[in-house]
């Protein structure tokens, strides 16, 4: 990594437009552009859009790519149908996470499989190094099962599109049906603007802010074109730009980990609340031994949710008691633009775990009363998705009258326990 | 409507301004604000913690403490003196602490006890000056 921060192919675009810009994992990155609260407000009511062209992408490909990342990877990827996305982990000999990334399993415009697995900024270096440890000459070039792979990261662009009119806003420019797009599904697209010189892009319905939403890769070239041409439609959607702040409120109302905070090589799967991301029978993977064990005993301390009576947000490294007993530490604090009160996230003992249990936070000498609570903090309501579910499924529906039968029934949506799992992993 | 900041303001290096008056009876009395350039640097203000009436403050000591949704800063007392009044509706009206940052948007007053420190404070070029070199 370079001593100055990476640019984006959106940074010129940001410091013209007011962008407060701040290092982040190697990155110049504008950390917001007006107010957070706005933004944050913006992304819950309409949609905003963010420059995440930081995130690492690391693309696979060859006959032996599925069994390459099925062992590297904690969630099992062998059986991925075209176009799903899972949520994973990256974990050491130890069990400890070396990092939580989405793998994504597409066809390019040629019909050639791939995977895509997006790494955290502040871990693509580590990984990339990982990967290369664990695939060697000889593994790589095995006859039959050969695996080629690149670190894309610099050659894509990334913009999340989030909100509830996020549909409203990528449909005109996308060439599938984004209605019917389910959550954590992706895939290959054409990009339908004179902006985006006849490029391809990859779609996903994913996101890191508990809303309805879209990540979008393409082209570092065009990145600009097409988020300018965002920007503009959006306006009437009430569209804005949102920076990292914005990004962080919202993941944290959405009880979302973040690497160096709530998850780090310290902090094994179970008591991240993770396990649904551990598939430790199948393939061995580096962490899957350690895992079992692991599994089997109780856990030292468990990720909650904190809510807090006062005004005083808690931050990281907080320490968290029980009457005049240290219980555990904050890992992520902040104010909730959405709740009007401090919310955090920290690690307890499982005995203090409870949602309800009554605990307090010492933030700079004082300490300030909390309650544990389920997470998320915020979840947002399902009745807009729902019914674009029941739209979408009527192009496809024979059934005219009105009555729309149970999505499984005619899509073919198999509602295995993979796909309840995922559904947890956001919620 | 927003009061403009005037001649008699003095800065601190870390943007809080003072006022220095005559008075109430004997000595001086500072009226200690946050300047508009560091409450717009802020933004997004949700807490805001002054010291009580009567607290003893020191030159370059914090008296208290300014958080957004990102950070939390301390304030500075520019002045060394006794806390002759805080204005209790500047905690609860944050979003407005910006409108108004020389009037409504004052913090506390303080009863200087000792004018030295007011030699290290910046007038209103200094202080403009080194607002416009952090902003690059």
């Amino acid at each position: 990594m370079s001593a100055l921060p990476l640019h984006t192919p959106l940074y010129d675009w940001h410091v013209a437009h007011g962008g407060r810009m701040v290092d982040f994992a190697g990155w110049a990155m504008p950390v917001q552009y007006s107010s957070i609260i706005e933004e944050h407000k913006a992304i819950r009511s309409a949609v905003g859009i963010a420059d995440i062209s930081h995130m690492g992408r690391l693309r696979f490909e060859g006959p032996g790519a599925a069994v390459f990342l099925a062992e590297l990877l904690t969630r099992r990827v062998a059986d991925m149908e075209l176009n799903q996305i899972r949520y994973s982990l990256v974990t050491n000999d130890q069990g400890g996470i070396l990092d939580d990334v989405l793998v994504g399993y597409y066809h390019n415009s040629t019909g050639q499989p791939f995977f895509l697995v997006v790494v955290n900024a502040s871990n693509r270096a580590k990984i990339v190094d990982w990967v290369a440890a664990h695939l060697p000459c000889e593994r790589a070039e095995r006859p039959g099962q050969e695996v080629v792979w690149a670190d894309v990261s610099r050659l894509w662009a990334m913009i999340a599109v989030q909100g509830p009119r996020s549909v409203e806003l990528l449909q005109p420019l996308i060439n599938v049906d984004l209605h019917v797009m389910r959550y954590y599904r992706g895939a290959q697209v054409s990009i339908l603007h004179p902006a985006a010189q006849r490029q391809g892009g990859i779609i996903s319905r994913t996101g890191y802010t508990g809303e309805d939403g879209f990540e979008l890769s393409l082209g570092a070239d065009i990145a600009r074109a097409v988020w300018e041409v965002l920007i503009e439609m959006g306006r009437p959607l009430g569209l804005v730009p949102a920076g990292l702040g914005a990004r962080d409120t919202l993941r944290l109302e959405a009880g979302m980990p973040l690497y160096g905070h709530e998850l780090s090589e310290q902090i094994d799967p179970f008591q991240a609340g993770l396990g649904f991301a551990c598939h430790l029978v199948g393939y061995d993977f580096p962490g899957r031994e350690a895992l079992l064990k692991i599994q089997g005993r109780p856990p030292q301390r468990l990720r909650v949710g904190l809510e807090l009576f006062g005004q005083r947000p808690a931050r990281q490294g907080c320490p968290v008691f029980s009457a005049n007993q240290a219980v555990g530490e904050v890992t992520s604090g902040t104010y909730s633009p959405t709740l009007g009160k401090p919310i955090a996230m920290a690690y307890v003992s499982p005995e203090f775990a409870a949602p309800g249990s009554e605990l307090q936070v010492d933030v700079r000498g004082r300490r300030e009363p909390a309650r544990v609570v389920e997470l998320p903090f915020y979840r947002r309501k399902r009745s807009r998705g729902l019914s674009q579910l029941s739209r979408g499924l009527s192009r496809f529906s024979s059934d005219e009258n009105g009555t729309v039968p149970f999505p499984t029934a005619k899509m073919g949506l198999s509602p295995s326990a993979e796909t309840r799992t995922q559904k947890g992993s956001d919620e | 409507m927003a009061t403009p900041p005037s001649k008699d303001l003095l800065y601190s290096k870390t943007h809080e301004w003072c006022r220095v008056e005559a008075g109430p009876a004997s000595g001086k009395t500072a009226t200690v604000g946050l300047s508009a350039f560091a409450l717009q640097a802020l933004t997004d203000l949700v807490f805001l913690d002054l010291p009580p009436v009567g607290r003893e403050v020191k030159a370059g000591q914090p008296f208290g403490e300014i958080e957004s949704v990102k950070a939390v800063s301390d304030l500075y007392s520019p002045v060394d003196g006794q806390v002759a009044a805080v204005n209790a509706e500047a905690a609860k009206r944050l979003d407005h602490l910006a409108d108004d940052p020389y009037g409504a948007g004052w913090l506390i007053k303080v009863k200087i006890t000792d004018e030295a420190a007011l030699a290290d404070l910046l007038d209103e070029a200094a202080y403009q000056k080194q607002c416009e070199e952090e902003q690059h």
